[in-house]
């Protein structure tokens, strides 16, 4: 920590592109490779999904991002968490992330609550103490104190979101990543984890924050990217790329009133 | 100096480059599996309780089943080479060849799925995805161990020698867990890029089950067949195997050699091919 000098970005993407193939069948087998040997018929689609991004996000910054779906903010949220090697370009990240990418933990659904946010938590590198010591917190915060050891099956989707909603914000990284995060859970939930990001942005956190909620990008980022296409579009304020993006989206107006935080 | 936990996945200073297929420095690798080993271990007591392991029902089956088995293989090699000339001491052969056979396929069967099935988690979290696979191995082992305890009485009433020589199960276990872990991560890497390795691994297991010296004693191989004991990676472990647990010998050294180069060979080549790939995961699921 005391090697990095104030000036010196958290976050720092230069150039990234990441481009991976996706194969049209269902799933790849062993068959399917024998009987198509010979012919030389390969379904696969390279997928361009970010062209040569640059930005920095400084300690304590909230960048938002925006961009349809599809336009490449969860693979830039991968990146930056280095679940997805870029094919050129560099990404430098000082400090402990989180990750809150869409619907995070829950990987089994076999398994319970309680199972899937140990071995989450074991998974990204926390001890037991540190788990122990947060789980109550992270229950009651997602308000599942009598779900917690059932099966994930049995959770509604809501109650899938508030849970990794829970995990994420629980565990005080220094570097939070978070996708899409704030459209989960009914109202009032909503509104309690839109206080809690808003508590999080205010700690001097750097935060990722992907939101269609242009509202509370608004409201609790200091500054924001868009992503169309794979491609930075635009890096200002907040103000101004939601301004740029709502026209760009042609809904004007209409998009803060539909939208729910 | 900065401080030693300074490494890729959880401390301070992480680096992104591409690096889509090739080794990641081995090192920090190792240093971060090993400190999130309480991941793997979890891993295996969830699985285990999924299997009911802690009922004792369900204790009780996972060593009947291979009891039961042992009984089965019995009588089919009782019935196909005649009454006489298999005693006791050949049931006991059998029986720990089958459990330690088990030991292996039950690892490779738990971890095939281990990285197609950890979808969710491997693409939220960046962590070390050789757990996933030794997870499974862990499992197994744990399942291995009280089949161990089942096999004492049946090596008292068979008279088998109990003497310095059954030390020699603690190295061959070893090389029983290493060669178990090279392969868990070799199906499973596959299994990303070939969904349908699971398809095929019962034929492959039953073959290797049986070119493997468990149905009979290994001297009984004709001469001209002996290669497959040298081919078969479990050829010369389970000689081993019977070497020191029915005979009460040392075990020959063609025997402990090979067992020791299959075990490492298939940790290297398994481990290897795993974690250079293991960063192509994410998209490939």
């Amino acid at each position: 920590m005391s090697s990095l000098s104030a000036s010196e970005p958290r976050i720092r993407v230069e150039d990234v592109s990441v481009t991976y193939r996706t194969s049209l069948e269902a799933a790849p087998t062993f068959k399917s490779t024998v009987l198509r040997l010979g012919r030389r018929e390969r379904v696969v689609r390279e997928v361009e999904a970010l062209k040569g991004v640059s930005f920095e996000v400084p300690e304590g910054q909230v960048l938002g991002v925006v961009g349809a779906n599809g336009a490449g903010k969860s693979t830039l949220m991968r990146t930056v968490a280095g679940i997805l090697p870029p094919n050129s370009g560099r990404v430098e990240v000082h400090g402990r992330v989180s990750t809150l990418l869409a619907l995070g933990v829950g990987f089994n659904r076999k398994m319970t609550g309680r199972q899937n946010v140990v071995l989450g938590g074991l998974a990204a590198g926390l001890t037991r103490d540190q788990l122990a010591a947060k789980y109550e917190e992270i229950v009651a915060f997602a308000e599942l104190e009598d779900f917690m050891d059932m099966p994930m099956r049995t959770y509604s989707s809501g109650m899938y979101g508030r849970l990794a909603f829970a995990v994420a914000v629980t565990m005080e990284p220094e570097i939070l990543l978070i996708d899409e995060a704030l459209s989960v859970g009914d109202a009032r939930f909503r509104k309690k984890s839109f206080r809690k990001m808003r508590e999080l942005c205010g700690e001097n956190r750097t935060i990722l924050l992907v939101s269609h909620a242009l509202g509370s990008i608004k409201e609790l980022c200091d500054q924001a990217i868009w992503i169309h296409k794979g491609e930075l579009r635009m890096w200002d304020d907040p103000e101004a790329v939601v301004d740029a993006y709502t026209e760009f989206l042609e809904v004007g107006e209409d998009a803060f009133t539909m939208e729910d935080v | 100096m900065p401080p030693r936990e300074e490494n890729e996945f959880t401390s301070e200073r992480h680096v992104y480059e591409p690096h889509k297929i090739g080794l990641p420095p081995l090192r920090p690798y190792v240093r971060e599996l090993w400190r999130r080993r309480e991941f793997a271990r979890e891993m295996a007591r969830t699985n285990l309780r999924a299997q009911h392991f802690n009922t004792a029902f369900g204790q009780v089956w996972l060593v009947l089943n291979p009891l039961l088995l042992a009984c089965v293989y019995f009588l089919l090699v009782y019935i196909l080479r005649g009454a006489g000339s298999r005693g006791t001491d050949f049931f006991a052969h059998l029986l720990a060849g089958l459990f330690a056979y088990y030991f292996i396929s039950d690892s490779i069967r738990l971890s095939v799925k281990s990285v197609t099935g950890g979808g969710r988690l491997i693409l939220n979290t960046a962590f070390p995805r050789a757990l996933l696979p030794l997870a499974g191995v862990i499992t197994a082992f744990m399942r291995f161990l009280p089949t161990l305890v089942i096999y004492i009485p049946v090596h008292i009433i068979a008279g088998l020698p109990v003497d310095q020589h059954l030390l020699w199960l603690i190295p061959l276990i070893f090389l029983m867990f290493v060669m178990a872990a090279g392969a868990g991560m070799l199906v499973s890497a596959l299994q990303v890029y070939f969904r349908d390795v699971k398809n095929f691994l019962p034929y492959f297991l039953r073959v290797w089950l049986y070119s493997s010296p468990v149905l009979y004693y290994a001297d009984e191989v004709p001469e001209g067949l002996h290669w497959i004991l040298y081919v078969n990676p479990l050829g010369g472990l389970l000689t081993a195997w019977s070497d020191v647990l029915i005979f009460g010998a040392n075990p020959e050294p063609w025997a402990i050699g090979m067992a020791t180069a299959w075990a490492f060979g298939i940790f290297i080549a398994g481990g290897l091919f795993f974690v250079s790939r293991e960063r192509e995961f994410a998209v490939r699921l």
